[in-house]
């Protein structure tokens, strides 16, 4: 087999691409400068009373930004759709395109669809008016669906944890020594200081972080809802308290708090089964507290659905924080969970104590952002109509408070989840909590700068993925607000 | 004021009491100690062994005695072996029964001896904290100026073409953590394979002959992550300045735009900057324990790596001490500096 090189047969289109992103570059550059230093568009008026801008120089400036930024964006779009015709005869870049197809066609599907939909489906929707808003939530699609059809083993060419011997440190495009039938025949991106193929990695890394970082940000959220609301409702003894618990926690750095957390020995005695304990009981009892506020009264329709909900809900609970049958189960002593035959899934301790960590740490600002919020809100007129109706507390601390908080939450749960794609990143570089071979980015980020010097393509590849989906959720949450701000 | 700040401090003696208690539960938990036991002794220790180790060492007292030992309030612990070995919390190699105190404590000025480097805690800590000392004064050198020059341009004609390419360029450092920052920055610079190599990879040198090759890459690493976000703050507290009532009446009056901008928007666009700057201390930390490890540079966040991966109880407190008053005292500075620069805002 030949070495691919990057772009193989459809080498053709490189200098054009290099032409058209010099272009882009020069136009920004004027455009910017054109901004300061021209003058303002020309604007005349009409013998009929309206006005019409002319063009200028600035227009023409706007214009040449345009154009060179359609070009390099078709010029995008043909490498990868050359790729997916072409596979490996595009190069590297060819097969890869080729190895994300369902990934490409899920999106289109999806961008197709809610455009067509997007006047009926909300703020969501709306996103679909503003590109910057497009761009992060087609970045962050794309890292979702990868993860999704990664861990179905569609896009990924060998197994992430298998080693070939030969390929170590292997630059990308080498070809497979003696592949066997079947066998995908090259390292698309590589092999690392381990011989394992960097490409498989990254894709296999991108389920982690889509597993973890929106369940933890939920979970937090949950916990931040429960107790800043009535935080910020109440006032006083409460509100002082809670404060101080979260400003605890708050000044506490994060990397000490996980090295004390998140170590084989803190699993040993069982410290973070008693947190997974207390901070997942949370979201049972905001459901609770949200249907029995709602439905309290009409308790033959209430009494029936509270049962169900939460049965469903603590059997959830149940099974999430026993393990083969015990909650707490070290040498020393031990305390009975869930039977084996009822528990629906097992978390082995090491993404459990990751998992608990990231909630613990980003549950305080939550908690802050929510009392902000419930102490502004409770000022106005709506809260002290339903007041006067003689709504209970909770009532109105969830459906009359909480609803009209959803701008800021949403836009904030948009940057959370980044903050914890961070932190996932921060315990991966440190070899804090997963296990040492795992696929996540941050792991794989700390082996490949190791000998970063020499081989590149073990560390950039993780990089470029974590910071990609990262600024896709900044530019997502940017998105909503400003569409958010125009209701 | 001084009631506010004297309660203030109260609220941070509290804080760093409860939070060094939660250090010094968590690294007393009997794994941990084992864990210490065997790195400190042999690694081939069997459990019984570990017991006596760790018994004669005064480990095993319960929790809340220790602590009390470690703060000063509790006599140290003090045991002579049978051969004659004299062992206890406030020895030192080389110290015999007469000359160990009686106390040995925060409260006495002694931190401890960390059981890593084999030295004073309080030493340790010091040179750690001057080799981190001078990186965030260069940091905050480079960060704060051009963070606050890239907000003030960008929120000063909100929308232009130079409001929108500055604030993808801040939205994108604020999405790149550390440690993908300083990786990309590594490759991009140092190796040889782009062959530019216009950096050193690592800041080892750094610390005795600081330059610009050696000590640059790192800053800017630090730099750039904090620098998005004031800069966004910056940029969203220039806009709202740019739409209120006394900049278009300066505007009507004939005011030229660099004066409106220097003169009349500037100084209160700057207040809430001023808050942000204070609050990103502790993100600062987390960033510095990563660009310590990824540069190799032995400072402060270095010693927090190497304290917490050994176990080293009593440097592990210190450290914790340290970062907790850094930040309890710049929110302090935050709050105390935002009632004087917000002649709107007196705390009763």
């Amino acid at each position: 087999m030949e070495p691919l090189s990057w772009t193989g047969s459809i080498a053709i289109l490189n200098p054009i691409l290099m032409i058209a992103l010099a272009a882009l570059i020069v136009s920004i550059v004027i455009w910017i400068i054109g901004s300061i230093v021209l003058p303002e568009t020309p604007v005349s008026v009409n013998i009929d009373g309206t006005i019409s801008a002319g063009n200028g120089l600035r227009g023409l400036t706007q214009k040449a930004l345009r154009y060179s930024f359609i070009a390099c964006v078709v010029l995008a779009l043909a490498y990868i759709v050359l790729g997916i015709l072409m596979g490996t005869s595009a190069g590297i870049i060819g097969a890869i395109s080729q190895q994300f197809l369902p990934v490409w066609l899920s999106l289109i599907i999806l961008f197709a669809m809610s455009i067509a939909f997007k006047r009926r489906l909300g703020l969501y929707g709306k996103l679909f008016d503003s590109p910057i808003g497009m761009i992060g939530f087609g970045l962050v699609m794309f890292w979702v669906f990868t993860g999704i059809f990664g861990a179905l083993d569609l896009i990924v060419t060998h197994d992430p944890l298998v080693q070939v011997s030969g390929m170590k440190n292997k630059v990308p495009g080498t070809p497979l020594p003696s592949p066997e039938e079947g066998e995908y025949a090259w390292y698309l991106l590589g092999g690392d200081n381990l011989a394992r193929d960097v490409f498989s990695r990254m894709v296999k890394g991108a389920w982690i972080v889509v597993q973890i970082a929106p369940l933890a940000t939920m979970f937090a959220f949950m916990v931040g809802i429960t107790l800043g609301l009535p935080a910020g409702y109440y006032g006083g003894r409460l509100d002082t308290f809670l404060s101080f618990l979260a400003n605890l926690i708050l000044a506490f750095p994060v990397i000490l708090l996980f090295y004390l957390l998140v170590t084989p020995e803190i699993v040993a005695t069982g410290v973070p089964n008693y947190m997974a304990a207390v901070l997942f009981i949370f979201p049972i009892l905001f459901i609770g507290v949200l249907l029995n506020s709602r439905y309290y009264t009409r308790p033959n329709f209430r009494t029936p659905l509270l049962i169900g909900v939460l049965g469903l809900a603590l059997w959830l609970y149940l099974s999430l924080i026993s393990t083969g049958g015990y909650v707490i189960n070290t040498d020393d002593y031990s305390i009975w969970g869930l039977p084996t035959f009822l528990d629906l899934f097992d978390i082995p301790g090491g993404i459990l104590v990751v998992f608990v960590s990231v909630v613990f740490v980003n549950s305080p600002t939550v908690f802050r952002i929510v009392r902000g919020l419930a102490l502004d809100i409770k000022t106005r007129d709506y809260v002290a109509a339903a007041q006067t109706r003689g709504e209970g507390p909770w009532y109105i601390m969830l459906w009359e408070i909480l609803p009209n908080a959803r701008g800021p939450l949403i836009v904030d749960f948009c940057l959370r989840i980044g903050y914890t794609t961070i932190l996932l990143g921060t315990l991966g570089f440190f070899g804090l909590g997963l296990p040492p071979e795992s696929p996540d980015w941050g792991s794989t980020i700390n082996e490949g700068r190791k000998l970063l010097s020499i081989y590149l393509h073990p560390a950039l590849p993780p990089a470029f993925a974590l910071l990609s989906l990262v600024l896709g959720l900044n530019l997502l949450a940017d998105g909503l607000r400003e569409e958010s701000l125009k209701d | 004021m001084g009631l506010f700040i004297l309660r203030r401090f109260g609220v941070m003696l509290l804080t760093a009491l409860c939070l060094t208690f939660v250090v010094f539960f968590l690294t007393n938990l009997y794994p941990n100690l084992e864990k210490l036991a065997k790195t400190q002794g042999n690694q081939r220790m069997s459990d019984e062994q570990v017991e006596t180790w760790l018994e004669n060492r005064g480990y095993l007292q319960p929790t809340l005695v220790k602590y009390g030992q470690w703060l000063g309030v509790l006599p140290g612990f003090s045991k002579t072996l049978d051969d004659g070995t004299f062992l206890g919390t406030c020895t030192r190699p080389g110290s015999t029964e007469e000359t160990t105190p009686r106390y040995c404590g925060v409260l006495q000025g002694d931190w401890g001896y960390s059981t890593v480097f084999k030295d004073e805690v309080g030493k340790i800590v010091g040179t750690r904290l001057g080799n981190t000392g001078y990186l965030m004064f260069w940091v905050l050198v480079l960060m704060v100026p051009s963070a606050l020059l890239v907000g003030v341009l960008a929120g000063m004609r909100e929308g232009s073409a130079l409001d929108r390419s500055l604030s993808t360029f801040s939205i994108i450092t604020t999405a790149t953590p550390e440690y993908v920052s300083g990786v990309i920055f590594i490759a991009i610079f140092t190796s040889s394979t782009v062959g530019l190599k216009w950096f050193k990879g690592t800041a080892t040198s750094a610390m005795d002959n600081p330059t610009f090759e050696n000590f640059f890459l790192p800053v800017l690493t630090i730099s750039l992550y904090g620098m998005g976000y004031i800069a966004r703050m910056t940029r969203a507290s220039m806009t709202e300045v740019m739409t209120a009532q006394y900049i278009r009446t300066a505007r009507l009056k004939g005011v030229s735009f660099g004066n409106i901008v220097m003169k009349h928007a500037l100084r209160n666009a700057l207040i809430a900057p001023f808050t942000v700057i204070m609050l990103q201390f502790p993100w600062l930390l987390n960033g510095v324990v990563i660009v310590e490890t990824l540069f190799n540079y032995k400072g402060f966040g270095w010693a927090l790596v190497q304290a917490a991966g050994n176990n080293d109880i009593q440097l592990l407190l210190a450290i914790s001490v340290v970062s907790v008053f850094v930040v309890l005292f710049t929110q302090l500075i935050s709050d105390i500096g935002y009632v004087y620069l917000n002649p709107r805002i007196r705390i009763s």
